[in-house]
């Protein structure tokens, strides 16, 4: 496995501390007057996302981290997981509804999502930034009230819901922004 | 996601534009003028001296740049080591030596390893050297010029001891190298593995660098002095309690400008303190370096009592322009260059 010197280590490095894989989210040369050269480093986890501060010196060295992410369609949910299918490769992957998260909101089946393996087992999943979904249920809303900031709940064909304008219908498409979860626009009615 | 898709075509290369803006590079221009001009007024006579030298500092921390000066580039292996040097300290002392009394030098200097936002292994120092100059007026002279260059106001004196008792919360002279790693955990700071008990000065450095660094000339302009005499490096030791090394440091919004010594001039002293540096870049896995012979002999002659100061002009003017990075004020750093 390939060893990363201080003078290799730069934000978004992918390493591993403890057997588990961390990317270098920051790193910061510090050397005080005449003293030591220290390299500070904020590293997430890659697995639970909590971010470690580390402090090295000069000649430290970290493991690289077989770290790699692979395009992958969404086949289908089981009980408690989700399959998930290589692009290239028709490998087939599960993951645990805990390390697919609130993602699970967004997951039709065919979609492409990228996902990360370490040592070649999935350990997260993200879906594309922006998706398309079915209106399966909501209140009617009042007839040409075209304002967006009047909102209401609906219930998507995943099955889960989001906030919307009021002027959305049953059957309409809406597009979310998967990293923030808001409704962006009406796709069709 | 998209995988060897347009979006993945490059486009043309535009790593020949500098970093830095033009507004930084005319006002490095001006600052150079104008620190040319502060030292030509004081009666300062301008020298410049070899970067490139078969001698250099010996020193723990300062990994010098080495290079290869072949005889005859088609007989690879004649020829003679030499460094880039970190400073133009050695240089600067044998003209201090042979006569010289006040002298600046604005230079390059090379630091292997030193890369970092406010870091680039090529950067640029200002030294001057004052045979009439007590420590006082060194600094005084040293805050005049970053007076001109800053505008920031009068500054406060501040030393080592009395910053440490401040922000760490105990005596830097005294304390035990088990009462420093309380206080590294107990200012919940990371420190790297495998330090030993005996390597005072690392855990000193690192309370330094995160406890008391970030807090010096935040208002306004602090100057750091009076060190342990274990980090003495050029400078003098006055003899105590507790003995302290008399040297100082510029700080301005929590960055170390300038490192000024009262010049240390007994060559039998530097003899023992470049062992003792050996010794330890041996132990931290690095190659010992040679004595800078000439240097030694400049002393054994007579080094005028002198004080020197060296100014990190990057960094002044990351300062005067209120930047964070040192890519802002230098139009290539090393990844460009």
């Amino acid at each position: 496995m390939a060893v990363y010197k201080t003078s290799d280590f730069r934000k978004g490095l992918k390493v591993q501390i403890d057997g588990e894989p961390y990317l270098m989210i920051e790193m910061n040369f510090v050397k005080p007057g005449k003293g030591n050269a220290m390299y500070k480093c904020k590293l997430r986890n890659l697995v639970r996302n909590t971010v470690l501060d580390r402090t090295y010196k000069g000649g430290d060295t970290l493991e690289a981290a077989d770290v790699e992410e692979i395009e992958t369609q969404f086949l289908y949910r089981q009980v408690d997981t989700f399959v998930f299918m290589d692009s290239s490769t028709f490998e087939q992957f599960e993951l645990t509804s805990d390390q697919v998260g609130e993602n699970w909101k967004y997951l039709k089946e065919g979609m492409l999502c990228s996902m990360v393996l370490y040592n070649g087992t999935p350990i997260t999943m993200s879906p594309p930034n922006h998706v398309e979904l079915k209106v399966e249920y909501c209140e009617p809303g009042a007839k040409g009230d075209t304002a967006t900031n009047v909102t209401k709940p609906v219930k998507v064909e995943t099955g889960a819901e989001f906030i919307c304008p009021s002027f959305i219908n049953i059957g309409n498409v809406i597009k979310i922004d998967t990293r923030s979860g808001d409704y962006v626009e009406r796709v069709s009615v | 996601m998209s995988s060897g898709s347009a979006f993945d075509a490059p486009g043309p290369r535009d790593d020949f534009r500098p970093t830095a803006p033009w507004p930084l590079l005319r006002l490095r221009a001006d600052l150079l003028k104008r620190i040319r001009r502060f030292f030509d007024e004081r009666g300062f006579l301008e020298v410049e001296t070899p970067l490139l030298s078969s001698e250099t500092v010996v020193d723990r921390h300062l990994d010098p740049i080495e290079v290869w000066l072949p005889d005859d580039v088609r007989q690879p292996d004649s020829g003679r080591r030499m460094w880039l040097q970190t400073s133009p300290e050695l240089a600067m002392k044998r003209l201090l030596a042979a006569g010289g009394t006040r002298l600046y030098q604005v230079t390059r200097s090379f630091r292997g390893g030193e890369l970092g936002p406010r870091h680039n292994p090529e950067f640029t120092i200002v030294e001057w050297y004052c045979t009439d100059d007590s420590p006082a007026e060194a600094m005084e002279r040293l805050l005049e010029l970053a007076e001109l260059a800053l505008g920031r106001g009068p500054a406060e004196c501040c030393t080592y001891q009395h910053a440490f008792q401040q922000y760490v919360g105990l005596d830097p002279h005294s304390a035990t190298v088990a009462e420093l790693r309380d206080a590294v955990a107990r200012h919940q700071l990371a420190a790297p593995d495998g330090w030993s008990d005996q390597d005072r000065d690392s855990w000193l450095n690192l309370l330094l660098a995160e406890c008391v660094e970030p807090r010096l000339g935040t208002s306004r302009p602090v100057i750091l002095h009076d060190f342990p005499p274990s980090q003495a490096a050029l400078a003098r030791v006055r003899t105590g309690p507790p003995a302290v090394a008399e040297r100082f440091e510029l700080y301005v919004d929590g960055v170390e400008l300038a490192n000024g010594y009262h010049e240390l001039r007994d060559a039998a002293e530097l003899r023992q303190r470049i062992q003792t540096a050996n010794q330890q870049r041996l132990a931290d896995g690095k190659p010992a370096l040679p004595e800078p012979a000439r240097l030694l002999a400049a002393m054994e002659h007579g080094l005028p009592a002198c004080c020197g100061v060296a100014l990190g002009l990057d960094r002044l003017l990351m300062c005067a322009a209120g930047v964070d990075s040192i890519r802002q004020v230098q139009p290539f750093p090393l990844d460009r260059a």
